[in-house]
């Protein structure tokens, strides 16, 4: 305790953040696959969309046949399977953070609204969580993307006006407890604006378990994408998506297994990933007093 | 006891009146579905004359008012494709669901809360960790992806099981665990966390000291108060497993309600879409007051409050 009275606040953090292994391995996994859909025109093979009917299906690497021109073999239409799994990154990562931020920002504003005003208000706030929650969301998704067509924006969209339940329940209540606090009350003794306190003293406050939910959130929107586009719904063909990979994969997974396997390992590694992220950042959120656990 | 149940109830109604008048209006006002039903190479007259033979030239709250006075008679309207009445269609495969819901909540308590408990018991253990592991990866595989390599695995390569139809109880077993596996991670870390609090309360401590059985102590005084929130989840988690089922159902080809969801959301026979989506909603908020009933009833706090 006595050194670290003498160190300042941003370095702590960050020992306690390198000695906490879930929260290293999360974070450096979660980097590398935004690497991969960043620079994913760098990485790439080949052209992820060229199709080339005389050589499809070809064996991946392990196979006795495989070449290393194609390390994963191609997919049903000649297309560089390899090319396809890394652009598939970008597709998961872009929906994850959009349809995340959308939801965010919805059900922060709920969240805040209901937990700061309490009464009639936060009344309204909790019957409109309840009736979001009583819609089944991958069926509502379907019905959605159906009639408004399935594109990266539609299910970004989608998805985002249906996964914001959980922020609105969280910040609720941890605006509550901030709400109770003698500083609050303080400044609005002094006569500080109610959109000044909200802004200034109420959200810094309640940030962290927004991360939190952040990082749930997330992980649900990947896994939604993934499972919207297998059942064709989401994000159309020929994009690359992890999700639509697997369902093109599954007339051949009886003979060529991998080719689900391994979108769907990559889904649950960046699924995991994200959450073990999210952990991590909780448990590293505790006051820096209660020492390092 | 009586307002607490009151105000929920009253919740409850609206809640069911705004999520059948969400379900209603979200399908008719995210696009057009007259040009839907006209089909892809329709003339602007042909698209004008199915607005009007489906009704949709009305306003809005019109529409509705029709739609629920048709349903207060048991009229949900008729399938655009077999043109089946839409009630018949649901309760058809309505069993095939809720079986497939109600093994799938079943499984996940016989294994979860066990294992939750022995992981509660037993902290920074391997049981721990397991329970761990398996919450872990429950919550982060996706359905549709464990269940074709359940397929692989089980129906193809060992050949235990078939893979896909509603026919026998074998059917089931496969879907069965698809589903209980996105329901088990929840139970069991709410059983796991529900006990730790449970164990570290002064009464549990106080019985302890007194010598009392270990047995008997988890049996009349930690169990019950950890299982609570437990079996609230599991009211819930039911009316999850009945909207999620869709793609378990479409996975397996298993004709439950889920399938004809899908189905006839690929086909856009919006009348059975949305009467599918409202009947799940529906459920869930029927199966959310109950859970809040029962532990109205069985938390003396609430009950004396």
């Amino acid at each position: 305790m006595s050194d670290e009275a003498a160190t300042p606040r941003w370095r702590i953090h960050g020992r306690r953040a390198r000695r906490h292994t879930g929260f290293m391995l999360g974070a450096a996994i979660v980097a590398l696959v935004a690497f991969m859909a960043v620079f994913a025109e760098l990485l790439m093979p080949h052209d992820p969309y060229a199709q080339d009917l005389t050589r499809r299906l070809l064996p991946p690497i392990w196979d006795a046949a495989g070449t290393w021109t194609h390390p994963l073999g191609t997919d049903h239409l000649g297309r560089d399977y390899l090319s396809r799994l890394i652009l598939g990154s970008r597709v998961s990562l872009t929906v994850g953070l959009l349809a995340t931020l959308i939801a965010g920002i919805v059900g922060a504003t709920l969240g805040l609204l209901g937990g700061y005003y309490g009464g009639r208000i936060d009344a309204v706030v909790m019957y409109v969580v309840a009736t979001r929650l009583s819609l089944p969301g991958i069926l509502t998704a379907l019905a959605l993307l159906a009639v408004v067509k399935g594109s990266l924006f539609a299910v970004t969209a989608v998805l985002g006006f249906l996964l914001w339940d959980r922020f609105a329940l969280v910040v609720r209540s941890a605006t509550q407890q901030v709400r109770a606090q003698d500083y609050i009350a303080g400044a609005v003794a002094v006569g500080t604006t109610e959109s000044r306190i909200l802004r200034r003293h109420v959200l810094p406050n309640i940030l962290n378990p927004l991360i939190v939910v952040a990082t749930l959130e997330m992980a649900a929107a990947i896994l939604a994408e993934a499972s919207l586009s297998f059942l064709g719904l989401g994000v159309p063909p020929p994009t690359a998506s992890w999700g639509l990979l697997v369902s093109e994969g599954r007339s051949f997974m009886f003979f060529k297994p991998y080719l689900i396997v391994l979108p769907g390992a990559l889904i649950i590694l960046l699924v995991i990933a994200i959450n073990a992220l999210g952990d991590g950042l909780r448990d590293l959120a505790s006051p820096i007093d209660s020492g390092d656990n | 006891m009586l307002r607490t149940v009151m105000s929920r109830l009253l919740v409850a109604v609206l809640v069911a009146v705004t999520v059948s008048a969400v379900g209603f209006s979200l399908l008719r006002l995210s696009g057009d579905l007259a040009a839907e039903l006209a089909g892809e190479a329709a003339t602007p007259a042909e698209i004008e004359s199915a607005r009007i033979k489906h009704g949709l030239d009305r306003p809005l709250p019109l529409q509705f008012l029709g739609w629920s006075r048709a349903l207060a008679a048991g009229d949900l309207g008729r399938s655009l494709f077999t043109h089946e009445p839409v009630a018949e269609m649901i309760l058809k495969r309505l069993p095939v669901t809720l079986q497939l819901a109600v093994y799938a909540l079943i499984i996940s308590i016989v294994i979860g809360i066990p294992l939750g408990m022995l992981a509660a018991m037993h902290p920074r253990t391997w049981i721990d960790r397991l329970s761990l592991v398996a919450a872990v990866l429950g919550q982060a595989v996706p359905s549709f992806w464990l269940a074709l390599v359940l397929i692989v695995v089980f129906g193809v390569m060992l050949r235990w099981t078939p893979i896909s139809g509603s026919d026998s109880w074998a059917h089931f077993i496969l879907p069965t665990a698809t589903l209980a596996a996105s329901a088990l991670p929840g139970l069991m870390r709410l059983t796991r966390s529900g006990m730790l609090e449970a164990l570290s309360t002064d009464y549990v401590r106080t019985a302890r000291a007194k010598g009392l059985a270990e047995r008997t102590l988890m049996a009349v005084h930690a169990l019950p108060n950890a299982l609570l929130p437990v079996l609230a989840l599991a009211a819930v988690q039911l009316g999850t497993l009945l909207g999620g089922s869709v793609i378990v159902e479409s996975v397996f080809a298993l004709d439950g309600i889920g399938l004809l969801a899908y189905r006839s959301i690929l086909r856009g026979d919006f009348p059975v879409v949305q009467s599918i989506l409202i009947f799940v909603a529906l459920a869930y908020t029927l199966l959310t007051l109950l859970a809040d009933i029962a532990n109205a009833i069985i938390d003396p706090r609430i009950r004396l409050g």
